[in-house]
């Protein structure tokens, strides 16, 4: 009987998961920062994406003021070192590596959620042969890995959305390992597999839905990873080529006109740092939002 | 102990084996491969003789064994760019990222230690704030940028600093020319780890505050002094050790930014340089030579852990 009572208020949290996060937002909107961040990445988000309808030049164009002209109204950033708007390119870039940093974490989630969450339902060879495979990838520096994978696999946007997701997912796979074991334990799983479920549906209608919340957090602080990853591989010059640009590549020659147009190598940096950093903020918001440790009674 | 120790050398192995025949089939299973990237100008003839030379007929797996029987015997095969042993390469460059990692290392664990324990006792107070603020931020600025703008602030625009370069090493050895040139470098490395030394050293400082044994020393009427530094800050640093092992990948990632920026002629510089020029050889080589300091660098801490803390030992 009491049981069975834990097993209706566990499963209780399950299906009020909706309540759950409307309470998660109020505890996130406590923490000054990160309620900030967020809404700061939401306007970010839509002057990047939206920017270019309005901003219609094109960043890729050659513009009559010139190379490297001042500020004016027609190019409020002035011009870069070969003559095209700098305005027009920040748009376009941060549309570039904000997109690539949500692509890579959205992949490496899907990758860190099947190894955590197969390694810790099923135990056993799987857990023993996708842990270790967890493991080596974390003993490789990160960089080491990103480097020798475009080597091989080339510069594409998709190639590198790709890369910087197979080499972050590992965080995400712990993560989910561990949620995943003590989530298995529950009497609602054990309820579901004994009447019968799948593995399959056990674990993705009631393991991987309480987990969430921590596949969110980690997102969040992925996003900031990679968009610092795609920028470095990119200043290193074996990114996204130009002229396509992004906040990274931008910088690649900005260093040589650093006296005479200091913007070129101030602006896009600047740009990836505020981006990070808004990331980087909520993300430990929703993390202490999430932890009953810090909540506020 | 003697146990442990086998036990934890033969987890490196499987470790280091798997790290091979990840990087291995990533390397040699891409469309093309490593025969596409040699020397364009080559004849079909050439192009066929060159495959069999290397070896590139045969399958992956054969591939695979022969790489790492020879590997094990030290020879990580020969430099596409410059026709030099890899390990030879490998070896000129360790000691400059050795150097620079170290120093590192040493002024992030002081610095890290000493905030995070600072943050930790005044836990919620404006210093805690700021410390941790300044963390955020640390962890969020990209370390090429930070690294021109400090050229640009401590290079050109004071004159106090070299931009790049190692400085000059063997007979003609100066102290001054030395430091200056890790000056920088060590500075934007230290930013990469130190962020996450202080998190780890508050957290790891504010789970041992809340234990019991720290509430009886306080109900003792032990001075509040005593209590944090005698009793807290010893078992708080115990975990402090595992950060290190943990931050090491992270540290020589940040080391091939760095070595970029300030053209730091170590292991940084000679993986960009072999990602450049496609040299397969060494890109596998300097990986597999990297991921070993890894393995190794953990394998050393989990002893020195074991050590210190004597509950390790019987898991």
């Amino acid at each position: 009987m009491e049981a069975s009572t834990q097993s209706n208020v566990s499963s209780g949290v399950a299906v009020q998961s909706n309540k759950r996060k409307n309470s998660l937002l109020h505890r996130l909107r406590q923490n000054k920062v990160a309620y900030f961040s967020l809404w700061f990445l939401i306007v970010l988000h839509a002057v990047v994406f939206l920017g270019p309808f309005v901003w219609s030049m094109n960043p890729e164009e050659l513009q009559d003021a010139g190379a490297l002209a001042s500020w004016s109204l027609q190019h409020p950033f002035g011009t870069d070192d070969l003559g095209r708007d700098v305005f027009a390119r920040m748009l376009h870039g941060g549309r570039v590596t904000l997109l690539v940093g949500l692509a890579a974490m959205l992949f490496s989630l899907l990758i860190g959620t099947f190894v955590g969450a197969c390694a810790g339902f099923f135990g056993k060879v799987v857990e023993s042969v996708f842990m270790r495979i967890t493991e080596a990838m974390m003993a490789i520096p990160n960089f080491f890995f990103v480097l020798v994978a475009l080597t091989v696999l080339g510069t594409s946007p998709i190639m590198v959305i790709v890369v910087i997701a197979l080499s972050s997912w590992m965080e995400i796979a712990r993560v989910v390992y561990g949620e995943t074991l003590r989530w298995k334990e529950y009497e609602f799983v054990e309820a579901a597999n004994a009447s019968g479920a799948k593995s399959i549906r056990i674990l993705t209608k009631y393991i991987i839905p309480q987990i969430i919340p921590s596949i969110i957090v980690s997102g969040t602080l992925t996003i900031a990873a990679a968009i610092l990853t795609e920028s470095a591989i990119s200043y290193l010059g074996l990114g996204i080529q130009p002229p396509t640009p992004t906040w990274g590549n931008m910088l690649q020659n900005s260093q040589q006109y650093i006296w005479t147009a200091p913007v070129l190598g101030i602006l896009p940096g600047a740009a990836i740092t505020i981006a990070v950093l808004a990331y980087n903020f909520l993300g430990d918001g929703l993390r202490d939002a999430l932890d009953p440790r810090f909540v506020k009674k | 102990m003697l146990r442990f120790l086998l036990n934890r050398l033969g987890q490196s192995v499987v470790l280091l084996l798997i790290v091979t025949v990840i990087t291995f089939f990533l390397i040699n299973l891409a469309p093309g491969g490593p025969a596409s990237t040699m020397r364009m100008e080559a004849s079909p003839e050439e192009r066929q003789a060159m495959i069999e030379k290397l070896g590139l007929d045969q399958p992956i797996y054969v591939r695979y064994i022969d790489w790492i029987t020879n590997a094990v015997q030290g020879d990580l095969g020969i430099s596409f760019t410059s026709s030099e042993p890899v390990i030879q390469r490998i070896i000129e460059r360790l000691p400059y990222t050795i150097e620079l990692t170290v120093f590192t290392i040493i002024i992030s664990v002081i610095i890290g230690i000493l905030l995070g324990v600072l943050s930790a006792i005044k836990r919620g107070k404006a210093q805690d704030h700021m410390i941790n603020f300044m963390s955020v931020i640390g962890l969020s600025v990209p370390a090429f940028w930070l690294g021109l703008m400090l050229i640009l602030l401590f290079s050109i625009t004071l004159g106090w600093l070299p931009s790049s370069g190692v400085g000059s090493r063997g007979a003609d050895f100066d102290l001054w020319g030395w430091v200056s040139h890790l000056i920088l470098p060590v500075l934007i490395l230290t930013t990469t780890v130190l962020p996450n030394i202080v998190r780890f050293t508050r957290s790891s400082m504010l789970e041992v505050i809340s234990q019991n044994y720290i509430r009886t020393v306080r109900a003792k009427g032990a001075k509040e002094s005593i209590v944090l530094y005698v009793h807290a800050l010893r078992n708080a640093l115990i975990p402090v050790v595992t950060i290190i092992g943990v931050l090491i990948p992270r540290l020589l990632s940040g080391a091939v930014i760095t070595e970029a920026i300030f053209g730091w002629t170590g292991i940084g510089t000679l993986i960009i340089e072999a990602a450049r020029g496609r040299d397969y050889p060494l890109v596998m080589g300097v990986t597999v030579m990297i991921t070993i300091v890894v393995v190794v660098c953990n394998l050393f801490v989990d002893l020195v852990y074991s050590r210190i803390d004597p509950r390790v030992k019987n898991v």
